[in-house]
């Protein structure tokens, strides 16, 4: 992957999920403190105004750095979450051979297991690993684009019926069955735009 | 001899400096305290930042115990911590405590100069 492609997924991650902001307010204050929104829009509008610089490393080192922006700038879990799944990308970006489908899968495996160690969760307990697994799955099994986009969509949607187990919306027991979690719809939000990008520019 | 140091982390800055006033009204100075609060932009949250300032400047080499609020409270101070040198992470614990009573408490024991593991489990027991 080229910087500059990595580069145009950045910005249109960012711009996704800004788009989604209040959208994710909606769902966070339904299940947990109404702060998603307002934090991710806070530490993706960070990563924009430092794009150029960020984006004028090699891949893994921008990937550090968008996670590194999360961490400082978001304000509330989601910068450790979001922060931990970049720089874990970052850590894991294969030096030399070209980025395919089956390494991806690598990386993004390697970033599930960071996530469950720095959130403490584990799969359905409602929170973003509920879309990466499904999607990581998908990426090992070498599914097409389209395909991964369409899993990344349902994971979320099978946020709904799950009980949280972690995070805020535990504090609910049952009450936050039958509400997406945000953090879910914001992963999916983003790997949906990644496959949109990929293609058109395929 | 010197005393555990106490760090306050909140979302809400005034619950922060509230929490703090009440510890140094019913404890005294004579432990290290140092309290944050409010995400980068000054609204409710928390800031990696102002978390690692805080740990500094409560610092003790015979520890610092961190009272935290809610989750992204203690998943930013988590991170804050493995920030920063390996040979302060050692002495760096977040207690599993209500913020107002565990720092008060955690600040009662640290002033009679009992370990980090003592103050620790003594906030905890709240």
């Amino acid at each position: 992957m080229t910087p500059d492609l990595l580069r145009s997924l950045l910005q249109g991650i960012a711009e996704a999920v800004i788009a989604q902001a209040e959208h994710l307010t909606v769902l966070d204050q339904a299940i947990g403190d109404g702060d998603h929104g307002i934090n991710m829009k806070r530490g993706l509008e960070n990563v924009l105004a430092d794009l150029d610089n960020i984006t004028a490393k090699p891949p893994a080192e921008i990937l550090k750095a968008v996670g590194m922006t999360m961490v400082m700038k978001v304000g509330g879990a989601s910068g450790p979450l979001f922060g931990t799944l970049a720089m874990t990308l970052g850590k894991e970006w294969p030096t030399e051979d070209e980025l395919d489908s089956a390494k991806l899968g690598l990386m993004l495996a390697a970033s599930i297991e960071a996530l469950k160690k720095r959130g403490k969760a584990d799969l359905g307990a409602k929170t973003m690993l509920d879309v990466l697994a499904p999607v990581q799955q998908a990426l090992k099994a070498n599914k097409s684009i389209a395909e991964i986009s369409a899993i990344a969509q349902q994971a979320a949607e099978a946020t709904i019926p799950m009980k949280a187990t972690r995070g805020r919306a535990s504090f609910l027991g049952d009450r936050s069955i039958g509400h997406m979690d945000p953090g879910a719809f914001s992963s999916a939000l983003m790997i949906k735009t990644i496959c949109q990008l990929l293609e058109e520019k395929s | 001899m010197s005393n555990v140091g106490i760090v306050i982390v909140s979302h809400s800055k005034e619950v922060a400096m509230g929490t703090a006033e009440m510890v140094l009204q019913m404890v005294g100075d004579e432990v290290p305290l140092a309290w944050c609060g409010g995400n980068p932009d000054g609204g409710l949250g928390t800031n990696l930042d102002a978390i690692m300032e805080a740990i500094s400047r409560a610092w003790s080499d015979a520890g610092v115990a961190v009272m935290v609020d809610l989750g992204g409270a203690e998943t930013n101070s988590e991170m804050a911590i493995e920030m920063l040198p390996a040979e302060r992470q050692k002495k760096i614990v977040i207690c599993n405590a209500p913020i107002v009573e565990g720092s008060v408490i955690a600040a009662t024991e640290a002033s009679g100069g009992a370990s980090l593991e003592e103050v620790k489990s003594s906030a905890e027991e709240m």
